[in-house]
């Protein structure tokens, strides 16, 4: 899919500047764009690092543990078809922590651990379960505490306040959690 | 008030997490310094495995704004962002989000070369990258790795919540910093 899009950029760009007399503007994109690109990921490389170093200490110190056991009453209110107790509800807040911590490395290999637990209970595989449904409506809608690689990014090209989309970044994933959470409930008959 | 309020969060938000954690860390005795440098090691290595996927894409992005093609496409494309006064720069963005995190990234990387990161175009860019995700990576991942077929309403509930996700964005930066 990215390969076509790359692919139409790249094509559409050339022949379109081309054929409106942009080349010397097109050549300048090749040349310039390159360098750009590798200035870019050294400039984001200082905050990502850190940040990473940061999440490396609360998973050490244990935080991600505590936020899954505080977000355990959640847990149980979304995923009503999954036993208490049962591994897959600790393996689905785990990964939940980890994606609001924004341990990116972690949250995906949690995330599969518990897309594993969930198929042990599943009576039909190769069809999803509600509760795998659930847990990739909200895994796909993102949960984020601190976009640390936005961050990184708007400080790289030199923004005055880096760190001010925290707030509308908050708002947004709310609303697309909640509206993931309610069309979930929604079309889960829909779809047997 | 509120707005006050959000925006004291966002000073805060950075300097506070950090305090909490390397605070927290110390009192469970853990070596806050060596566990901290081996998370930047891991940092570093994410930052240059994703450099070739940005160094592709925000060329292949230049090439396409430079020839005036991208202009054309966001005039075509306009009148869709109009119902939610979304400026039409960040259009393409929502396109390619739900698609590919690599793709996107370089595609924000570009709005905030070109038109400025506390510009408007720039916030709101910036908010949904934050606050989407590579919605058909994590279910191929996902689904994939138990071998579920049968995806049922999850891709549905996934678009979704990314066109929410993107309206919100949208709604969010024009409420709190209206240009």
């Amino acid at each position: 899919m990215i390969n076509y899009i790359w692919l139409i950029l790249l094509i559409g760009g050339i022949v379109y500047g081309g054929l409106t007399g942009q080349i010397t503007g097109v050549t300048d994109a090749i040349l310039q764009g390159s360098q750009s690109a590798i200035e870019l990921v050294l400039g984001l490389a200082g905050v990502i690092a850190f940040w990473s170093g940061i999440m490396r200490v609360a998973a050490q110190a244990g935080l991600t543990q505590a936020l899954a056991r505080a977000l355990s009453p959640i847990g149980r209110l979304l995923f009503p078809s999954l036993p208490a107790n049962h591994p897959a509800l600790g393996a689905i807040l785990l990964s939940m922590a980890a994606n609001l911590l924004g341990v990116g490395n972690a949250a995906t290999p949690l995330g599969i651990k518990a897309m594993e637990e969930m198929q042990k209970l599943n009576k039909t595989p190769g069809v999803a379960t509600d509760a795998m449904c659930t847990f990739l409506a909200l895994t796909t809608s993102s949960l984020t505490l601190v976009p640390a690689t936005v961050i990184a990014l708007r400080q790289a090209a030199g923004s005055s306040q880096p760190t001010v989309i925290i707030s509308s970044t908050i708002f947004a994933t709310l609303v697309s959690t909640l509206v993931a959470a309610a069309t979930d409930r929604w079309l889960r008959c829909y779809y047997r | 008030m509120l707005w006050n309020l959000l925006s004291a969060f966002s000073n805060w938000a950075l300097p506070l997490l950090v305090l909490l954690i390397v605070t927290a860390a110390a009192v469970k005795r853990v070596n806050v310094y060596s566990a901290f440098v081996k998370g930047a090691k891991e940092g570093l290595e994410t930052v240059f495995r994703i450099a070739p996927y940005l160094l592709a894409m925000l060329v292949a992005i230049r090439v396409f704004q430079s020839s005036g093609a991208m202009d054309l496409l966001t005039q075509i494309i306009a009148p869709v962002g109009n119902l939610v006064s979304a400026p039409r720069q960040v259009l393409p963005l929502a396109i390619v989000r739900p698609l590919s995190g690599s793709g996107s990234l370089g595609m924000l990387a570009g709005i905030l070369q070109e038109h400025g990161p506390d510009s408007q175009a720039g916030l709101i860019a910036s908010t949904v990258q934050g606050s989407t995700e590579t919605t058909f990576y994590i279910l191929t991942v996902y689904f994939g790795a138990v071998s579920i077929s049968r995806a049922r309403h999850a891709p549905l509930v996934g678009l979704l919540a990314d066109v929410a996700g993107f309206i919100a964005a949208v709604l969010a930066v024009n409420w709190l910093w209206p240009q």
